[in-house]
């Protein structure tokens, strides 16, 4: 498969946008026409062409301009990469458990060549091509886990097991719903959850942990997240807050459709074999109301659980200041029809 | 939900003492299998007859090698009949089927040095955690208890290939290991893995607690060779059919002979993957695992098929 | 103790003695108290394997007399936090397995003894720890990295960058610190008149 890489922006001028193929294929994450948080885990298994299971690490054609966004980000805070000094070998299987994907899934663009410990990396969208010794960092320019996930779309977190938990002791996070790898670094599964309302006594964590403390090599799990977002900016950290946060105010009616993005995120969790560790990719798909509103069920859905979401969701979702504006833009492509199970378009 | 399984080839047999083999399986296919971590297990599928085996073994091997998996079995002539059928019928060149590797005993990396503690066959996990060890750098010791060196399975080559840092204590010879002594002068930041009779586990563990180390430094695997039982029979609710259990199966083992297979992992009682709902249950539930709550078990409500047996009347499963 | 709050909020316990070859005990003027009354529970012996690491106004003569009077092996009396958490380092460095660190004060006395003692290997389930004293809270800010100490307002103005902060209860034991996010960011000049809070 040959993809044709977007040239776009997630900051200043933000001209991101999906083309008609990426709206088909966007992952829209409601089933029904409410939500609420569940332990919605299932296994991590391929699908149909031209879904974003085609590959189980997805490649789309916002590629290039994200993997540059993710440079600027990192150039002007080192922070949002990090990885405990216990967590190296992690970071060697996350190499592995990438290039292999990323080869086997789009091999016109990523080409893996091992000899023993020698490997050859070509990653032409980037233009990389580099000969390095699997296991030893000082082959490569950063750390493998850097390397590696300068490389690959999405936030990835990498859990230590230890103790009856998962800890939060590596990760690459630069395009987050509002929390701090650089705060949360070092916390364990309950800990990094605490903001999250509800779910702690709905006893979702505790189901939700135990289950992954059991997670077997060879059999990834995945499951989605969403929020909405103002302006398709990857990057809205606690850290830049005071750069994004005004935005929040200038939703109109005029713009809403144009500004304001449903926000998926795409989780999936893998066993790491030779760390014993998991790696959390968060895969971050973003789509305008007016693009998304292109598929009549997906509006009609939307509408709905966004009228109906609890507040204390709202609130912790950070959508408080412009829900009204985005509910009144969606009643109008509702026509009350019932919609038809599953996510995918009708 | 599990991984498919590897088909592997035997590709080398040794008798390493009078009771011990050690096997090396090679992928069927060539290529590589999967990676793994030291103290990491594989369940290995055997077919005697119309029966299906699974028994869980440490891997052994480097971690680095994933050429071949090695793993170590003794010969308990009173267990089940696993490592029997091991130890009899598997010669170079027998076809087997594993799962992929699973850690029930994982080394915690953030250690300022690892003490290693084996008695007897429990030597095995911990050889690929040396293996590990030194491949990284990391400070290890490996204590090795056995009656005499005779009974002391890989004992050369672990001298050999690791030096001072294998120390042995062969009873026999009047040197049993002192876990308190030892126990007494670690440095801080050290992890204690022990593994071999639960004897010699309670023993360290006692020991260790005594001497103020934490539980998070505390690690010990647990090789619950589910006794052999008595034959019983369950009522599968939702079908309606009646599963017998022979003497030398578990109840897992005999649901997925009889096509109505459970998720597992461990296969041990340790992880909680195989987690039954009992609807009815006129008799006792023969708890083996090490998952289940106290309360858990009082409620009878739940059971582990992979190790956990039942006497007498009748079993109903939510299955 | 603090009101309950949501699972990344630190909670104390009281210190009592625990199995151990060596007992390592920090308080600050506030949590001394804390290890005068830990000493009625404790076996004759325990303080033989005592080394007491006392800060700041631990150094009026009120609280350093009942502490010598326990007649610990080893007794070091600083004038200041940093100094107490620097000796404990060393101390730490040369310690083995068996070793107890016990910790009373406030929040932010116990947050970075405990951060040192995590940095030197110690476990968290060697670590024993008793609140006294003032609420005030260590917080670092979001945005400029900058830690507050004595954070006794909500919202707080961050020494660093000069953004309001609201703090949040979101703690992280690796910062020793509450997470302070700007409280006025989406409407710059709305934040409210920080109040006395945490006191
Ligand atoms: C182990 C890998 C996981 C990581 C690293 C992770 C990380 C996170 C983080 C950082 C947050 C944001 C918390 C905040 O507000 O500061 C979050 C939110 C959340 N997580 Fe996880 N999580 C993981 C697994 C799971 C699983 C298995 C579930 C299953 C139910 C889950 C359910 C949630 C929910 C419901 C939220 C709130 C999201 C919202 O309403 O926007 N997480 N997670
Ligand atoms: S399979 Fe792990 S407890 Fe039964």
């Amino acid at each position: 498969m040959t993809i044709t890489f977007r040239r776009e922006t997630f900051r200043d001028d933000y001209n991101f946008s999906n083309s008609a193929v990426g709206i088909r294929r966007f992952p829209f994450p409601f089933d029904r026409d409410h939500y609420m948080y569940a332990v919605n885990i299932e296994p991590h298994v391929k699908g149909h062409p031209g879904t974003i299971y085609e590959s189980l690490i997805d490649v789309d054609e916002h590629y290039v301009a994200e993997m540059q966004d993710r440079a600027l980000v990192l150039a002007e805070d080192p922070l949002r990469s990090q990885s405990l000094p216990h967590m190296e070998l992690a970071g060697w299987d996350l190499l592995e458990l990438l290039m292999e994907q990323l080869a086997a899934g789009y091999p016109a663009h990523f080409e893996l060549r091992r000899s023993g410990k020698r490997w050859r990396w070509v990653n032409r969208p980037l233009g990389i091509d580099d000969t390095f010794v699997f296991g030893a960092a000082s082959t490569l320019p950063y750390g493998p886990m850097e390397y590696i996930t300068r490389q690959a779309q999405g936030d990835f977190c990498i859990l230590d097991q230890r103790d009856g938990n998962l800890w939060m002791d590596a990760g690459m996070v630069t395009t987050q719903a509002d929390w701090s790898l650089d705060f949360d670094l070092g916390m364990n599964f309950m800990e990094w959850h605490a903001p999250v309302p509800r779910a702690h006594e709905m006893g979702v964590f505790d189901r939700a942990l135990k289950f992954m403390l059991n997670l077997g090599q060879g059999q990834p799990m995945r499951r989605f997240n969403w929020t909405m977002t103002v302006n398709p900016r990857l990057d809205t950290s606690p850290e830049t807050y005071p750069k994004w946060g005004p935005d929040r105010r200038s939703v109109t009616a005029d713009n809403v459709g144009d500004k304001v993005h449903l926000r998926v995120e795409l989780q999936s969790f893998w066993r790491l074999p030779r760390s014993n560790a998991i790696v959390f990719p968060i895969r971050c798909y973003l789509i305008k109301l007016e693009e998304l509103v292109t598929v009549p069920k997906w509006a009609r859905r939307m509408h709905r659980v966004l009228r109906d979401l609890p507040p204390d969701l709202v609130d912790y979702k950070g959508l408080t200041r412009w829900r009204p504006i985005a509910v009144d833009y969606l009643a109008a492509f509702d026509d009350g029809a019932a919609t038809s199970p599953g996510i995918w378009p009708d | 939900m599990s991984a498919p399984s590897i088909a592997v080839r035997v590709s080398e047999v040794a008798a390493v003492t009078p009771l011990v083999k050690r096997f090396r399986l090679e992928p069927e296919s060539g290529g590589r299998l999967p990676a793994f971590s030291g103290g990491a297990h594989i369940a290995v599928e055997m077919q005697d007859g119309a029966h299906r085996r699974r028994n869980a073994f440490s891997l052994m091997g480097s971690p680095s090698d994933t050429t071949g998996y090695v793993i170590g079995v003794r010969r308990h002539d009173n267990g089940r009949g696993g490592s029997r059928y091991m130890h009899e019928r598997v010669t170079p060149g027998t076809m087997l089927r594993i799962a992929h590797p699973a850690n029930l005993f994982p080394i915690d990396g953030r250690a300022r040095k690892h003490l290693l503690l084996a008695g007897g066959i429990g030597i095995t996990p911990l050889v690929a955690m040396a293996e590990q060890f030194a491949r990284d750098g990391q400070p290890f010791e490996l204590h090795y208890a056995a009656r005499s060196p005779e009974h002391a399975a890989f004992a050369d080559e672990l001298l050999e290939r690791f030096g001072p840092a294998v120390h042995t204590h062969f009873s026999a010879q009047g040197r049993r290991l002192a876990c308190a002594s030892l126990l007494a002068e670690q440095p801080l930041g050290t992890h204690l893995y022990v593994c071999g009779p639960e004897t010699l586990m309670d023993e360290a563990f006692a020991s260790a607690r005594a001497l103020g180390w934490p539980e998070q430094s505390l690690h010990r695997e647990r090789f619950a060779a589910p006794a052999r039982g008595l034959p019983f029979a369950v009522r599968l609710a939702r079908s309606g059919r009646r599963v017998d259990v022979g003497a030398d199966q578990s109840m897992l083992e005999a649901l997925e002979a009889a096509g109505a297979p459970v998720a597992s992992l461990c296969r041990g009682g340790a992880c909680g993957q195989c987690e039954t709902r009992v609807l009815a249950c006129d008799g006792t539930l023969l708890h083996a695992d090490h998952y289940l709550s106290a309360a858990e078990r009082g409620a009878g409500g739940k059971v582990m098929p992979c190790v956990s047996r039942f006497a007498g009347r009748s079993l109903t499963l939510d299955l | 103790m603090p009101e309950t709050s949501i699972k990344s909020r630190p909670v104390y316990g009281t210190l009592a003695p625990q199995p151990g070859t060596r007992h390592i005990l920090l308080a600050d003027g506030d949590g001394a108290a804390a290890i005068v009354d830990l000493a009625r529970a404790a076996p004759p012996e325990f303080f033989e394997r005592a080394h007491i690491i006392t800060a700041p106004a631990a150094g009026a003569m009120a609280v350093r007399a009942p502490l010598r009077a326990l007649a610990p092996a080893v007794l070091d009396e600083t004038d200041r936090l940093a100094a107490a958490l620097s000796r404990l380092a060393e101390v730490l460095a040369g310690a083995g397995m068996g070793t107890r660190l016990y910790v009373a004060g406030t929040e932010g006395t116990i947050g970075q003894a405990m951060q040192v003692a995590l940095d030197a290997g110690v476990e968290l389930g060697a670590i024993a720890t008793e609140h006294r004293g003032s609420r005030a809270r260590r917080v670092q800010c979001a945005h400029c990295k900058t830690f507050i100490d004595e954070v006794t307002t909500q919202p707080v103005a961050c020494s660093g960058c000069g953004l309001m902060l609201f703090v949040r209860d979101h703690y992280s034991r690796r910062l020793a610190a509450f997470q302070g996010v700007c409280v006025d960011a989406e409407e710059p000049g709305s934040a409210p008149t920080p109040e006395e809070v945490f006191t």
